[in-house]
């Protein structure tokens, strides 16, 4: 049974289509900054072959508002060749492991100008049909505060100081009810010890106003 | 009586309706080609959100905060109409009301007070800043008469 579930799998696998084969790239989404700090940008990549010696990775980048990319980073043949003469020369570091697959860059001091586009392309020999990914970088001077954050915050806390209100309202009234009553009790107690010591005294005169038809 | 009960629940429906509008639809500032308020800002080429600015946000919330306390003090007035002894005031619904009001005023001053940071030159307040002044003395008034009212069989 077990092996006829291996045999079964391992034919699947042989007739999965060339096309699936295809190598797919992973990096981030958007990436935001301060000006001033680093910034590691990742990008691996998923291939169904195993990770052959001549594995490339290569970076490029599009300022924002231009239309042209300029590369700044390759590594092939097991070296890495990083930007020497463009935007990020001297601030660029490869930080990636090509044997896990990995082909993350450091950005070092980063600059206003530095917003864009990086685009990460890696082949896999044979495996070398697959779709560059792309990851937006942006650069503040300060931190933002999302929108939102401080709305949130000024509603929270009201409503919680009513709610808080509230609480502490009934409490009290339940306390105050508490003792109220443990005393009405005590005083009552006492009331029916008098009481029972004057049982042969008079009976209080019954009110006719209390007695409803 | 009726007829009071009826006239005091318009006043407040009234206030809780120009929040509502003065909130959402919020056409704060005008000018020949842009209209912004708390939550976008439009041109005529396409609306971006607005600014993420502290203040924009504490109005914003004070916005949101003056309606719900319309909404609950609406829900409470019901509430105490029916279980409100004779001759009792009203004494919570009213406290809503006025905190409601009261966080319109400030929401408005504030927007009147940052707007010379926010507001061009050129343009000029919209109807929905002008709903938010309006809506704070009706809801005060509102809030008022709850406090004085008393409940009657």
């Amino acid at each position: 049974m077990l092996t006829f579930l291996a045999l079964t799998s391992v034919a699947f696998l042989g007739i999965v289509p060339e096309q699936s084969q295809a190598i797919a790239i992973y990096t981030g989404w958007e990436r935001h900054a301060l000006v001033g700090s680093d910034i590691r940008l990742s990008c691996s990549f998923f291939s169904w072959r195993w990770t052959s010696e001549d594995v490339t990775f290569s970076w490029t980048y599009r300022p924002d508002g231009s239309r042209d990319s300029i590369s700044i980073f390759h590594y092939t043949g097991g070296a890495a060749y990083v930007d020497n003469k463009g935007p990020f020369r001297d601030r660029l570091e490869f930080v990636g492991n090509p044997g896990r697959r990995d082909g993350s860059i450091l950005l070092k001091n980063l600059e206003l100008n530095d917003n864009g586009t990086f685009t990460c392309d890696a082949k896999n020999p044979p495996d070398i049909v697959g779709r560059p990914s792309s990851v937006r970088l942006l650069v503040f001077e300060k931190v933002p505060i999302q929108a939102g954050v401080i709305t949130g915050a000024i509603i929270g806390v009201v409503l919680g100081l009513l709610v808080l209100i509230v609480v502490i309202y009934y409490l009290m009234r339940f306390l105050v009810a508490r003792r109220v009553f443990s005393l009405s009790v005590s005083k009552h107690g006492k009331k029916k010890k008098e009481g029972s010591q004057q049982r042969q005294g008079p009976v209080p005169p019954a009110d006719p106003s209390k007695i409803k038809v | 009586m009726l007829l009071l009960l009826l006239g005091i629940i318009f006043l407040h429906l009234a206030a809780l309706v120009l929040l509502f509008v003065s909130t959402i639809v919020s056409v704060w500032t005008t000018g020949e080609s842009t209209t912004s308020d708390l939550w976008i800002n439009c041109t005529t080429s396409g609306c971006i959100p607005a600014s993420t600015g502290e203040w924009i946000q504490s109005v914003q919330a004070v916005m949101i905060l003056s309606i719900i306390f319309s909404c609950l003090s609406l829900v409470l007035f019901f509430c105490q109409l029916f279980t409100l002894q004779k001759g009792g005031r009203f004494f919570l619904t009213g406290t809503f009301q006025i905190l409601a009001s009261l966080f319109v005023m400030s929401g408005a001053i504030i927007y009147t007070v940052m707007s010379p940071e926010w507001v061009p030159e050129g343009n000029s307040f919209g109807y929905s800043y002008i709903l938010a002044w309006v809506a704070f003395p009706l809801a005060l008034i509102s809030g008022l008469i709850y406090v004085i009212l008393r409940k009657r069989e």
